[in-house]
């Protein structure tokens, strides 16, 4: 088994007197697609954020095996955690040149940046053509393209997706899943979070199932696929 | 037609000052979405700063352009370590805190200074240091060009340039715009939203100071509470530009300056005041973000 990248033990996350997360203990291993799948509440957009430092937590939460949870969110960036937030969060009023340059924002090799950027652009030709629009202008799938080249320019050890299939067309999505796939082909690990969980599930090597704030099931991802009870409550069949 | 060229040279040069102090309430505004309040008194502190160091360098009537500049980074200097305080120890720790406390801070701090100001200063007004004789520079067809007005126009321009320069053109200031946009996905992108704002307020606190210079080189009048009306106004300006928008600021501030002016000199002095804020009452009916006002364009 290749080394885990993300390791918690008893991840829990408060917002105010609400009980987000209730002792998650869950693993990404190096190399791998993750999924977390589950319905709206469960908690899944709320351990990405954990993840990337956005919200207090407590409990253990180790990167590449040091616990990172007192480090500020800024420098989990140049730890290499990148993330494409829920509703993807594009600057709007900047170019989607500058989005990208925002990615880097914390590197310095400029070399590495450049070859970043064309390898975005080979990624997502879509992206080149618009490179001086406003991002706030362009369609939902462009946006959705353009958050994950955006994570991606940061050079990350481990890309956090946050709902990449949300709102855009079923071609659209196929054609994202099929990017990242890629992505994980070329070597980068990825933990995916999706109400789409049958899209999620085909991509992925190993899959969590959350309910409210807690994992309710874990598998590898084939075996959640033919699991009755996930058939029955997250694919709709 | 002469006198209402005078004019428009008037109004501009009034309305460029305004933009000087309007921008830091716009780009405060932009990134924290709070007004300032104490912006205005950050520029009054400017003015006595410079007083003081020009008194204390034996410059206070040496009118030149050295002076100029010397005071112009002592009051930038002076303005900038105010508003990196102001935010550190008054903004800073409520930063999570509802608008409403944030405001009512901002509305103390402002008070503070304005009354602190005049136990420190003293409340009678003081003469501002000779920074530059006033001549004519150009005088023909019923129009003059004195020097005062030539040189507000040529320090406020350069200001805005290196403004937009830095906001535009380099990567702090995208950090600015991206933190501006959206403060947790900018920290997502490895930018640290605290240093920003820190920033932010050290670049609009300093083109305040800008301002207090050439307002107390026009006007040698300085008071601790010299902040107040001039800090309305700019306020008005940046509301009736779309606060939070720079360009903006700068043409709501334009707009206010030449209106004073023509209402000066059309119709009565008394009026300047009713006139300024009539126009933000008109404007804020048919356009209530602002005449450039941003409209967050965000697809869910």
């Amino acid at each position: 088994m290749s080394s885990a990248m993300i390791t918690t033990e008893n991840l829990n996350v408060h917002y105010g007197s609400i009980h987000a997360l209730k002792g998650l203990n869950f693993e990404v291993h190096q190399g791998e697609i993750v999924s977390l799948i589950g319905a709206n509440g469960a908690g899944k957009t709320t351990t990405l954020r954990a993840i990337s430092g956005l919200v207090p937590v407590t409990g253990s939460l180790q990167f590449e095996g040091h616990d990172i949870t007192k480090v500020p969110v800024y420098k989990r960036v140049e730890l290499g955690i990148a993330q494409s937030p829920e509703g993807r969060g594009v600057f709007p009023l900047m170019s989607v040149q500058e989005n990208l340059e925002m990615g880097a924002y914390s590197r310095k090799d400029k070399a590495g940046i450049k070859k970043d950027y064309e390898m975005c652009l080979d990624l997502f030709p879509r992206l080149k053509e618009r490179l001086w629009q406003m991002a706030g202008t362009m369609s939902g799938g462009e946006q959705q393209m353009l958050a994950i080249s955006r994570a991606l320019m940061s050079k990350p050890k481990i890309l956090l997706l946050d709902e990449p299939s949300l709102g855009l067309a079923p071609l659209i999505v196929a054609q994202i899943f099929e990017i990242i796939k890629k992505l994980n082909q070329d070597g980068m690990t990825i933990l995916l979070v999706e109400q789409n969980a049958r899209m999620a599930l085909k991509i992925s090597h190993r899959a969590y199932v959350l309910e409210t704030g807690k994992i309710v099931m874990q598998d590898s991802a084939a075996n959640l696929l033919n699991n009755d009870e996930v058939r029955k409550a997250y694919l709709g069949v | 037609m002469q006198d209402f060229v005078q004019h428009l040279i008037n109004g501009i040069s009034l309305g460029s000052i305004y933009a000087l102090i309007a921008l830091g309430y716009t780009m405060v505004y932009g990134i924290l979405k709070m007004i300032n309040f104490a912006h205005s008194d950050v520029y009054m502190v400017g003015a006595f700063a410079s007083y003081y160091v020009a008194r204390w360098l034996g410059i206070d009537s040496n009118p030149s352009i050295g002076t100029l500049i010397i005071l112009l980074l002592t009051s930038m200097f002076f303005c900038s370590l105010l508003g990196l305080l102001i935010e550190r120890l008054a903004y800073r720790p409520l930063r999570n805190s509802p608008k409403l406390n944030i405001l009512i801070t901002a509305i103390g701090v402002s008070l503070f200074l304005e009354y602190g100001g005049q136990v420190v200063f003293g409340a009678d007004p003081k003469v501002f240091p000779d920074v530059m004789k006033d001549f004519v520079l150009f005088s023909g067809a019923g129009i003059e060009l004195t020097s005062f007005d030539i040189t507000v126009l040529i320090v406020s321009i350069l200001a805005m340039f290196a403004l937009d320069f830095l906001i535009y053109k380099t990567k702090l200031g995208k950090a600015m715009r991206a933190v501006s946009s959206n403060p947790s996905v900018a920290s997502l992108m490895g930018v640290n939203p605290d240093r920003i704002i820190s920033f932010t307020f050290i670049v609009g606190s300093a083109l305040a100071g800008v301002g207090s210079v050439l307002v107390g080189m026009k006007y040698p009048k300085i008071d601790p509470l010299m902040g107040m009306m001039i800090g309305l106004k700019a306020f008005v300006a940046a509301v009736l530009g779309g606060i939070g928008s720079i360009s903006g600021a700068v043409l709501g501030a334009l707009i206010m300056g030449l209106s004073e002016e023509m209402v000066v000199a059309y119709l009565s002095s008394t009026y300047r005041d009713a006139l300024a804020f009539g126009i933000l009452i008109v404007i804020l009916i048919f356009k209530p973000a602002g005449i450039l006002g941003k409209y967050s364009v965000e697809k869910v």
